[in-house]
């Protein structure tokens, strides 16, 4: 028995030095080395350079900005469609969070088919108006901003909606009974109880807009992000900066991660007693506002699965159908006719979805591993680790899931570029295997949460029921602990694949011709200007994943 | 030779100590139970019986056999837990077969057996339902039938009826007295309810944080608790405080009370004595306070007037205040009382009990 959790143990450690330290550490070491010896030259020569400091000043500009705007409008929504009832409610509520599963880069095209200056809207207006120019033109500031707020507030939303059916509606009612008034019971029971919620939707926004690269390299225009410098350095040759500018990345996420946990940290609330009523929806009986309301869930219906019916309808468009028109003037099967019939689309197809599946059922074996480790399962016995031992093992897990794409790819590709220490005289990089690699340690933190997860709610009791009852350690695995958990790590497991299947910002770095993705043929497709390939590329990544979600929920519900 | 026995047992989490030195022992056929409010380290030391703790040190011994070390899965003892800890990803029979298939019995034993188990327990019939469609006594009772399905050599009960609703609770308790003598098995049980205890156990002890302070019969227990802890803890008291002044030579007790300078008599045997001028603590079940509204003279006769009165259906709690001496007294029908009137307490000496400091 203990000999079994040595062996994970090892596992554990082989996997965490190579994928998670040692590539760290490489880049970070290169970055303070130049011409085999060490020097802080490259920070001087990197933060020398108007255009990094600008980009720093951006990233982080672009990311405070998007934390405020989607906090705008995503913690009204979810007051407005958690405390209140009214028609239309369920149809908003039932694909608030759309914007979510949606790949990055795929989002990124819907929105340049529909907001770009030759998209539908602009279009329509110009040709509504005659005017000579289109309106407006998608890019910079702006277009950054509405897309971001657009991708990202689903967090706000669904973060605070979370937060809210959890507070015990009884808490307000006491305040409300030793007579404090609507405000005062708003800013002194409820806020305060919201907070964790709302920093945690403040973190993963800020994080996800650290890491955003399609949007700002497709319609970013004038605005340089961090992302887009290390790709534009690496595109150059320029090592040694890319380096350099990864490792700031890294620093800046690794940072707003600290200063955020340390101060939810300050804010957590146990729960005293969670036996109270959450609280009842009320239904907005008044007549106009009744009307603003169910007019605000349509409204925000369509706004949120516009650039998904965009996507639909370019994907039909003939080639050269759509130049000057409102709407593409012609349609066709063509382009999905080409994407099953082409041996290139295939052969994209295959990559992606072979380089997925071996990421995710890595991710699964890798997660029984690490979650024994992490799960203190007999109450009765010490664990082999300790809490501090736990926490390190945590620790190292997250950090790929916390640091921007970017920064795993360079860091990878930096590590694994030349033979090393580690892999000897193997090169990782140029070959099919640094995807999977990469797409792995990307997103087994989210098969590990899962798995956690789904362990720590199964009753330690029960497992001791059934040794009492004779079973062995492996029978115990065997016949209750793992009929329990399947679902959700499963769910976990189809969530990291389809993630992976859409991954675009890690694999534009190191891709090679024989691992080449999907997302890569999206992005040469757009680059060609064959919107209706990019556009079928694109809805069928998005069927597949809404496919996989809908199976994950059930999976969930099975818990 | 005892079946189970316990030597010197101990067991810390972090700094707390949650089982001090806990020696019991438990004979074949018997229904042992351990007593004691929550945190006191009872539920501990039956998870040391099961295997599921180890102890810090001391030993566990079954049948002659030294079996601390040994793991829950190999000591045989069947288990029922306070949730049940059924497994809800598994249907009435394969719950209840669960021991038989981890012992790789042969299909028909197994039918038979989880049949009989289930009769046993009165839910024949309810193999193929699921758990979750099961009420709590139900539930309840699958967890008692897995348990005894493995034919165990100890029945390990912990705090099983708690989650059960009062009347189920004293319905399912004489089932299960009944069905543990029927089998001939030998079981330990632990709970924080006297009452349950009481009505269960051939022999209780009484544990108190971390340590065991007493073990008896239920009636011993209640009648003649070893120290406060157990006073306290087993039934209502009136605990006095008192210093003794009589001499050491007579077998009649004298004390004097601090509150309210009352005289008090009670039989004292040379063990007993208390040293002179050190307060001690006399006790009295309110059962045995005699209240009369006559002015009544003579040994431990105390004036007092009605301070407050407790209607609780068959009896009634009276407590009087004998010049700031507060007692309370258990009264079938508390027919002409009222508050404020004037009574005389009687405390019959052959009733009171002289405790240790716990």
């Amino acid at each position: 028995m203990k000999a079994d959790r040595l062996l994970l143990l090892a596992v554990a450690i082989v996997v965490l030095a190579y994928g998670v330290i040692y590539p760290n550490a490489a880049v970070v070491s290169s970055s303070f080395q130049r011409a085999g010896s060490w020097t802080l030259a490259n920070y001087r020569e990197v933060l020398s350079q108007r255009v990094v400091i600008e980009a720093i000043v951006s990233s982080l500009g672009l990311s405070i900005g998007t934390v405020v705007l989607c906090a705008l409008v995503g913690v009204p929504l979810a007051f407005l469609f958690e405390r209140f009832t009214f028609p239309g409610r369920r149809l908003f509520a039932a694909i608030a969070a759309l914007p979510l599963v949606l790949p990055p880069l795929v989002g990124t095209v819907a929105f340049i088919f529909l907001v770009g200056e030759s998209g539908i809207l602009a279009h329509g207006i110009q040709n509504l108006f005659g005017l000579e120019n289109p309106p407006w033109r998608l890019a910079g500031w702006p277009a950054l901003l509405l897309f971001h707020t657009y991708t990202m507030y689903p967090f706000f939303y669904v973060l605070t909606g979370a937060g809210l059916r959890r507070i015990d509606a009884s808490l307000a009612e006491a305040a409300r009974s030793i007579g404090g008034s609507r405000v005062f019971v708003f800013t002194r029971v409820l806020a305060p109880q919201l907070t964790p919620s709302l920093i945690a939707a403040a973190l993963l926004t800020f994080m996800t807009s650290m890491a955003s690269f399609s949007a700002p390299l497709l319609f970013g225009g004038n605005v340089r992000v961090l992302t887009l410098e290390i790709f534009t350095a690496r595109q150059r040759g320029d090592t040694m900066i890319a380096v350099t500018e990864t490792v700031i990345l890294a620093v800046i996420s690794l940072a707003a991660l600290i200063v955020f946990q340390r101060y939810e940290g300050t804010r957590k609330f146990a729960a005293a007693t969670m036996k109270g009523a959450p609280r009842r929806r009320v239904t907005i009986a008044s007549g106009k506002a009744r009307v603003l309301a169910a007019a605000a869930a349509v409204i925000f219906a369509i706004v949120l699965v516009l650039p998904v019916a965009t996507l639909f309808l370019v994907s039909f468009a003939r080639e050269g159908s759509w130049t000057t028109q409102t709407f593409p003037s012609a349609y066709t099967l063509a382009n999905y006719q080409r994407l099953f019939s082409d041996p290139y689309a295939a052969e994209v197809f295959f990559n992606s979805f072979s380089m997925s599946a071996i990421a995710a059922v890595a991710a699964l074996l890798w997660s029984f591993c690490v979650v024994t480790l992490l799960v203190k399962r007999d109450r009765g016995k010490p664990a082999l680790l300790g809490r501090s031992g736990r926490r390190l093992l945590s620790l190292l897990i997250l950090i790929p899931w916390a640091l921007p794409g970017t920064v795993v790819a360079v860091s990878v590709a930096e590590a694994y570029g030349q033979p090393s220490l580690l892999l000897g005289s193997f090169v990782l990089v140029g070959t099919f295997w640094i995807l999977p690699a990469v797409y792995f340690l990307r997103f087994m933190p989210l098969v590990v949460r899962a798995l956690q997860a789904s362990m720590e709610q199964v009753d330690p009791a029960l497992s001791e029921a059934a040794g009492s009852l004779g079973a062995r350690a492996w029978q115990r695995f065997m016949r209750v602990t793992l009929p329990l958990v399947w679902p959700g790590a499963v769910a976990g497991t189809l969530l990291a694949f389809v993630i992976a299947l859409g991954e675009y910002v890690a694999s534009v770095l190191v891709f090679v011709p024989v691992n080449r993705p999907i997302s890569i043929a999206i992005a040469s497709e757009l680059r060609d200007f064959n919107l209706g390939a990019a556009a079928a590329y694109g809805l069928v990544l998005v069927v597949i994943i809404s496919i996989s979600m809908v199976i994950a929920g059930r999976l969930e519900k099975l818990r | 030779m005892p079946l189970l026995s316990l030597q010197n047992i101990s067991r810390n989490f972090g700094s707390t100590r949650a089982v001090a030195d806990v020696s019991l022992e438990v004979e074949r056929g018997e229904f042992f139970g351990l007593l004691g409010p929550s945190g006191c380290g009872k539920t501990t030391t039956l998870r040391m019986i099961a295997g599921l703790e180890k102890p810090d040190s001391g030993s566990i011994h079954f049948d002659g056999k030294e079996i601390t070390d040994l793991p829950p899965e190999r000591r045989g003892f069947g288990m029922v837990f306070q949730n049940y800890a059924l497994f809800p990803h598994l249907n009435v029979f394969e719950n209840v077969a669960f021991g038989l298939r981890a012992r790789h019995a042969a299909k028909e034993q197994m039918n038979e057996r989880v049949r009989s188990a289930l009769e046993l327990v009165q839910l024949p019939g309810y193999e193929k339902r699921a758990i979750d469609e099961l009420s709590g006594g139900q539930q309840q009772r699958v967890a008692i039938a897995r348990a005894i399905a493995i034919e165990p050599a100890l029945l390990l009960f912990d705090e099983p009826l708690s989650n059960l609703d009062v009347s189920l609770r004293e319905e399912t308790r004489g089932e299960l007295r009944e069905l543990v003598t029927r089998l001939g098995l030998t079981a330990v049980y632990v709970t924080h309810d006297q009452e349950e205890a009481f009505a269960l156990c051939d022999r209780i002890s009484v544990m108190v944080g971390g340590k065991l302070m007493q073990t008896g019969k239920p009636r011993e227990l209640y009648e003649q608790p070893a120290d406060i802890a157990v006073a306290r803890f087993l039934g209502r008291n009136n605990l006095i405080r008192a210093v003794r002044l009589s001499s050491s030579k007579t077998n009649d007790g004298e004390f004097q009370t601090l509150e309210g300078g009352h005289t008090l008599h009670m039989p004292v045997t040379r063990d007993d004595l208390a040293p002179l001028n050190k307060p001690v603590v006399l006790a009295i079940r309110p059962e045995h306070v005699q209240l009369s509204t006559n002015d009544h003279e003579g040994q431990n006769a105390l004036r007092g007037s009605v301070r407050e009165i407790v209607f609780a259906g068959a009896t009634s709690t009276v407590r009087v205040d004998a010049n700031g001496l507060l007692l309370e007294a258990l009264v079938l029908q508390p027919d002409g009382l009222r508050v404020d009137q004037e009574c005389t307490v009687v405390l019959r000496p052959d009733r009171m009990r002289l405790l240790k400091q716990g």
